[in-house]
């Protein structure tokens, strides 16, 4: 029930009353209409979380690739113990 | 797809999973606490990754799962009256009632529709002026902001012939309850992201504190919840206990404030009914103010048969991780996901339907000495 899916805005209606605010997110080739009253600031390009019809946050693309920032900084660890890495 | 796809890489996993192996010196009992974490685990054989001193321990965050009976029972007499269109999302459809489920009631000629989100109930009031449409509003807070938009709406709009069937729950009140009982086997927790996405996770920080668990906020797909295992470990091996966001690429400290302020204008907190696990105090949302005009336990009074569950169906030991579906007696012989005694076995987020999809039973069944200890 808690499913949330990524997609991508690529077009936004403002209807002046931002609980009301919708957009077209395209999640791999399907689109659908969702609603933005939750995520004021999304902005077409950018990437929204959605659940049962709602944006409720905006992916933040820094902290997206944290992890494998420190997967490579393991890997380069292993690299300089001398571990083959598997 | 961005965002999703790259979390589920298998060298990544192997490498997070080396890097708890190295961790780990002892024992430890985590639980996951979303439902959606436990279908990830299981599908993708994760505890196969883990080393044997790690156990997995699966919680209570299936909303389906955890919908009072009493509940299923009053959509299902709704949804048989003649002047009502019932709307769900798919997930509660097959779970059982006392006698029957909506499904039931669906193949006998009410009028039930699945929808994808609350707004479309209420499209569809708005199209069957001459109906009363109820929204079955189950859901943890994640769900909490879509359903009160439904009701802001309709508010808004004028609509009359909407009403919701209101089962919300809360999480942190749920976690305190495992906690606080003798029987608690839990060390840590990886918190529910989505959850979190919209609450944030300060009010974790007193429940860490008082129990001395670490509480990791966790995302959903596999590298998500490796790495979510990985700083619960840390912590428990360092004697810490601190509240850490592993999801931070959805999460922030605050939460969804948009979405907080319209729960607080649509709901207010009170004691629910958990299925399974009883009453917890301040433990869910009901409609409040200007907005209990549109409460169906108001404009639908019930007095039904007496609530009936399943004598056979152990899902209350199952959703405070005191018992894995395996080891229930009923588990993939009288209990399928086709004919189900409780609600775990139906909701995509239900322990033993995880276990039954994914075939862990099966690893069970073949290789028991392999799972460690009876708790596996």
């Amino acid at each position: 029930m808690c499913l949330a899916v990524p997609g991508r805005i690529v077009e936004i209606t403002d209807t002046g009353d931002v609980a009301f605010r919708v957009g077209k997110v395209d999640f791999g080739g399907i689109r659908k209409e969702i609603s933005l009253a939750y995520t004021p600031e999304a902005e077409v390009g950018k990437y929204v979380l959605v659940h049962v019809g709602f944006a409720i946050s905006v992916i933040d693309e820094e902290e997206a690739q944290r992890v494998f920032k420190i997967l490579e900084e393991m890997g380069a660890v292993k690299e300089e113990l001398g571990e083959i890495p598997q | 797809m961005r965002f999703l796809s790259e979390y589920r890489d298998q060298k990544s996993a192997e490498q997070l999973a080396g890097a708890i192996r190295k961790k780990v010196t002892r024992s430890w009992t985590i639980m996951e606490i979303c439902g959606g974490q436990t279908h990830t685990i299981v599908k993708s054989g994760l505890e196969d990754l883990l080393p044997r001193e790690i156990t997995l321990v699966h919680g209570p965050g299936c909303p389906v799962c955890v919908t009072p009976i009493e509940l299923i029972d009053k959509a299902v007499a709704i949804a048989k009256r003649p002047d009502a269109i019932l709307c769900s999302f798919g997930d509660m459809l097959r779970v059982p009632g006392s006698s029957r489920s909506l499904f039931d009631a669906k193949a006998e000629g009410a009028d039930v529709r699945i929808v994808y989100s609350p707004l479309d109930a209420l499209k569809v009031a708005k199209q069957n002026p001459e109906k009363q449409v109820v929204f079955f509003a189950v859901g943890f807070e994640t769900t909490a902001p879509a359903n009160a938009m439904a009701a802001w709406q309709a508010d808004h709009d004028g609509v009359e012939n909407l009403s919701l069937l209101v089962s919300h729950v809360l999480v942190p009140p749920a976690m305190e309850a495992l906690l606080s009982s003798d029987n608690c086997v839990v060390q840590g927790f990886l918190a529910a992201g989505h959850v979190c996405t919209i609450m944030g996770f300060e009010e974790y920080f007193p429940i860490a504190q008082k129990h001395g668990v670490p509480i990791v906020v966790t995302g959903f797909e596999p590298l998500d919840i490796l790495e979510g295992i990985f700083l619960t470990i840390s912590q428990l091996e360092e004697g810490r206990h601190e509240v850490e966001n592993q999801y931070a690429r959805a999460v922030r400290r605050e939460g969804n404030r948009p979405a907080q302020k319209t729960i607080a204008e649509v709901f207010e907190i009170v004691p629910r009914q958990w299925r399974g696990l009883g009453e917890i105090p301040a433990s869910g949302f009901q409609l409040r103010g200007r907005f209990q005009k549109y409460d169906a336990n108001l404009r639908f009074p019930f007095s039904g048969e007496p609530a009936r569950e399943s004598p056979e169906c152990i899902s209350g030991l199952i959703l405070q991780g005191l018992k894995k579906p395996h080891e229930c007696a009923a588990f993939a012989v009288k209990c399928t996901p086709e004919n189900p005694l409780g609600a775990p076995m139906v909701s995509s987020e239900g322990a033993c339907a995880a276990y039954y999809h994914y075939g862990r039973r099966q690893n069970h069944l073949v290789q028991p000495e392999l799972s460690g200890s009876a708790s596996r």
